[in-house]
């Protein structure tokens, strides 16, 4: 099948095009240099913006937590539901839709490529599983491995190496993709009844600390080179002053940065920019850590912004959805996963009234703006955590419009407004800005390299909105881009039209993206080990692994680690 | 004013939110007919289904009215929203009936399904026959519950009737099921006749009264006294002697407990507390 999208305003920031008028060919799922005119089918993007397919590198959609979160909240589906038609199946779900439906809405929205961030190692089969049965995107899991017994044990050796190539072996059996760290060390104390408070506290019985669970993590990246940097989500997590946290953090792998390299990505960094001592002095400490991320190169984030609405709120830092659950009283579950992690689930409402709230929304927007580089900042809500990724739309509308913010500004909390940096900020991103922030920038930090780009060979994902970027002045218009971006006006997955003007046109499989790590030597798996394995986990060794044919459409990405 | 007649009994369940006096008013006969229903996973015309019959009248409240003669009892979301006007039904009717309705009334003579009155923020829903379960209480899951207008039912109700109750009036001349007032937050609950149990479990405020028997008392509530009467509304003053209990402890709760002494000797034990 052979494509010309012709005359859109292709915004393509990998390869330094920013809104210029030109055709882009696609050949074979392909982005290809040219093909035949005459048989070519042609699409007319005249007046519209070309982008590649959106990339969302944090989104909870899939595995045990989701699932847990969709059988607590049948509230949640009744009121958004939508039928089978010829094209699509049925489905449910606002907060945390089933996974057709996450599917088809990604696409409506010109997303190709989902990254579910926590996925404990011992639910890694449940979550393929659900992953495979989300259709229309690519996508991939990151497992939890900073409290995994095993990194903790080699980590209190100092056995650096030995780790990587058990990491090695995590990541090629539980198909991960990148590693993900969760409050490090708070994760192991929640088995106690306990948390850690700071990168220096002990993890009880392991005699080591978060920070280093973090810098030894991160050297393990290194070694084994994967595409994607440590993920880390940072202790004290919604707690007031947390940004301290945050701030060292991102300091302690400051020195493991090489090559202008990001060495760490704060995920829902939001959640992580609390100032102040208490939740009545509670602030915004998003100036601080937008002004140290300016000054350094080897940190990435994303927003994790807030919307107004009600939603379900699910990590895997169980003593953190805890101390929500006691603030909120709401219904609640808690779980603690063997060896490996803990998880938590509680339904939250973000309300504009509330103090807290509203500055939560507003930092997550400072955060975005004060940051130079949109390199460094990536549009997410923390699906569902912040609030629903049909709410993008609507981000990207604040980004791009101080109108929009201002319109917002007046409806929340008025003590909220008056502490908020926003109406300080006349910073409006460009079209060239939000293509980084949601795709481009996104893909580069995961190491995707054929995605997130319109160039010769990366593959055909391709997303064209339907706003004029000549005529639209879109901090004026900021409702038409919103639009636009709401219901992409093509999407093309693969080299497929699989989405025009918001309505699914066919139901594609999107493959699961995992690591095929390649060691020197094979990882030996001790006797040691499988007699733990037989001891403490309720899985054998040998059904641990998740085998490549659970995986529906299944894409290795063959990595060459140093060990 | 429009008469529904169904043209058939059905066998799938009917979802008709479009039965609802403002969507209806202002609406030609045909235009009715052509309204949308879902009959399983079928879309089917509201026409197809209904005989739909138009009656000129005068009368300004009657005008805005909708009456069902005939088995509803597999159609649900009847007068869903709803903010004015009148339906009536002659015959049994489904599930969800009134749900998330804001004002109007709703008359049924014969019996209802679970979950009538869901969610409903004003207006009054009469049954003349029994009622299922979840009577006011909200879907599944939920904690927002019936936040203001009135529930009579003349029959007997299922289990957890105004549920999460925040607001509004429920009376029921007939027996409740268990729970009844599950985690009530305000408003009050009459029940005239017997109660299977577990009265006003987790309640936090509001008042239940019960006026038959009940044969225990959940134990995390705590006597307060005896009282000769118990406020209904301003015209409903139960004059008999009621004990009165406060809870649920287990919420912190302050909620009141009425139980009819004369009907429930078994609690008696409750006096030497006081």
């Amino acid at each position: 099948m052979e494509f010309l999208i012709r005359n859109g305003f292709v915004y393509d920031p990998i390869n330094g095009v920013n809104g210029e008028k030109m055709d882009i060919a696609v050949k074979d799922g392909k982005i290809v240099e040219s093909v035949n005119e005459r048989k070519a089918r042609k699409i007319d993007a005249s007046g519209m913006i070309v982008m590649p397919g959106g990339v969302d590198i944090h989104c909870h959609i899939a595995g045990s937590e989701v699932n847990t979160g969709r059988l607590l909240r049948p509230e949640d589906h009744v009121k958004d539901f939508e039928p089978r038609t010829p094209k699509t199946r049925s489905g449910v779900g606002y907060s945390i839709p089933s996974t057709f439906t996450t599917g088809y809405r990604y696409a409506r929205m010109g997303y190709t490529t989902i990254m579910n961030p926590s996925m404990p190692p011992l639910e890694a089969k449940h979550t393929h599983e659900e992953l495979s049965d989300t259709p229309m995107v690519d996508k991939a899991s990151y497992p939890l491995l900073g409290d995994w017994w095993f990194v903790l044990e080699y980590l209190s050796q100092g056995n650096i190496e030995e780790l990587a190539k058990h990491v090695a072996w995590i990541m090629t059996s539980t198909k991960g993709y990148a590693i993900k760290i969760v409050n490090p060390g708070g994760l192991e104390a929640w088995g106690f009844g306990q948390n850690v408070h700071s990168l220096d506290d002990q993890v009880p019985h392991f005699c080591i600390t978060p920070r280093e669970i973090i810098r030894g993590l991160c050297k393990v990246n290194k070694l084994l080179n994967l595409p994607h940097t440590i993920h880390v989500h940072t202790n004290n997590l919604g707690q007031p002053g947390n940004y301290v946290t945050a701030l060292e953090t991102m300091e302690c792998v400051k020195d493991l940065a090489c090559d202008s390299k990001p060495a760490i990505h704060i995920t829902h960094c939001q959640f992580s920019a609390f100032n102040g001592d208490d939740w009545r002095t509670f602030r915004s400490g998003a100036e601080s850590i937008a002004n140290y991320v300016n000054s350094h190169s080897h940190a990435t984030l994303d927003m994790g912004q807030v919307i107004f609405t009600d939603t379900t709120t699910m990590t895997a830092d169980g003593p953190f959805q805890f101390g929500l659950y006691g603030l909120t009283g709401n219904k609640w579950v808690n779980h603690d996963v063997e060896t490996e992690t803990s998880a938590g689930i509680v339904p939250f409402r973000y309300r504009r009234k509330s103090y807290v709230h509203a500055i939560q929304w507003s930092i997550g927007l400072e955060l975005a703006l004060l940051i130079k580089d949109p390199w460094k900042i990536f549009l997410t809500t923390d699906h569902p955590n912040g609030g629903p990724f049909t709410a993008y739309p609507k981000i990207i509308a604040w980004l791009i419009s101080q109108k929009a913010r201002e319109v917002t500004l007046k409806k929340i909390n008025p003590r909220a407004r008056s502490r908020s940096l926003l109406p300080s900020i006349d910073r409006e991103l460009s079209f060239y800005e939000i293509a980084v922030m949601t795709r481009a920038g996104q893909a580069k930090a995961l190491g995707l390299k054929n995605k997130g780009h319109l160039g010769i060979g990366a593959e055909a994902d391709i997303a064209i909105y339907d706003v004029n970027p000549e005529s639209a002045d879109p901090s004026k218009k900021y409702k038409t881009v919103r639009r636009a971006f709401k219901r992409a006006a093509y999407t093309i997955k693969n080299g497929a039209i699989v989405a025009k003007n918001g309505e699914i046109l066919k139901h594609v499989e999107g493959a699961t993206m995992w690591l095929d790590m390649q060691t020197s030597q094979p990882v030996k798996i001790t006797e040691d080990m499988k007699r733990r394995f037989k001891e403490y986990w309720t899985v054998e060794y040998e059904n641990y692994p998740v085998t490549e044919n659970y995986l529906e459409v299944s894409h290795p990405i063959a990595v060459k680690a140093d060990v | 004013m429009i008469n529904l007649h169904p043209l058939r009994s059905f066998r799938f369940p009917v979802i008709a939110e479009c039965i609802n006096p403002d969507i209806f008013q202002s609406k030609k006969r045909e235009e009715i007919e052509e309204l949308k229903v879902w009959e399983g996973n079928k879309q089917k015309k509201l026409g197809e289904l209904f005989n739909v019959e138009e009656i000129k009248t005068e009368n300004q409240t009657e005008m805005t009215g909708i009456t069902i003669h005939g088995d509803a009892s597999k159609i649900r979301r009847i007068g869903a929203n709803m903010t004015n006007g009148e339906i009536v039904i002659h015959g049994d009717v489904g599930m969800h009936l009134g749900e998330k309705m804001k004002g109007g009334k709703i008359t049924v003579h014969g019996n209802v399904g679970g979950w009538a009155g869901s969610t409903m923020k004003g207006g009054t829903i009469e049954i003349h026959g029994n009622a299922s379960h979840y009577l006011g209480a909200p879907y599944r899951g939920s904690s927002e519950g019936m936040g203001g207008g009135k529930i009579i039912v003349h029959g007997n109700v299922g289990n957890e009737a105004g549920a999460h109750m925040r607001k509004g009036i429920m009376k029921i001349y007939g027996n409740a099921g268990q729970f009844v007032g599950f985690r009530l937050r305000n408003g009050i609950i009459y029940v005239q006749k017997d109660c299977e149990g577990r009265a006003g479990a987790c309640m936090t405020k509001g008042t239940i009264v019960i006026g038959g028997f009940l044969e225990s008392v959940l134990p995390t509530f705590t006597i307060d006294g005896v009282k000769k009467k118990a406020k209904i509304e301003e015209d409903e003053v139960i004059q008999a002697p009621f004990y009165l209990f406060l809870g649920d402890l287990t919420e912190n709760g302050k909620g009141k407990l009425y139980v009819a002494k004369e009907k429930n000797p078994q609690l008696s034990h409750y006096e030497r507390l006081l």
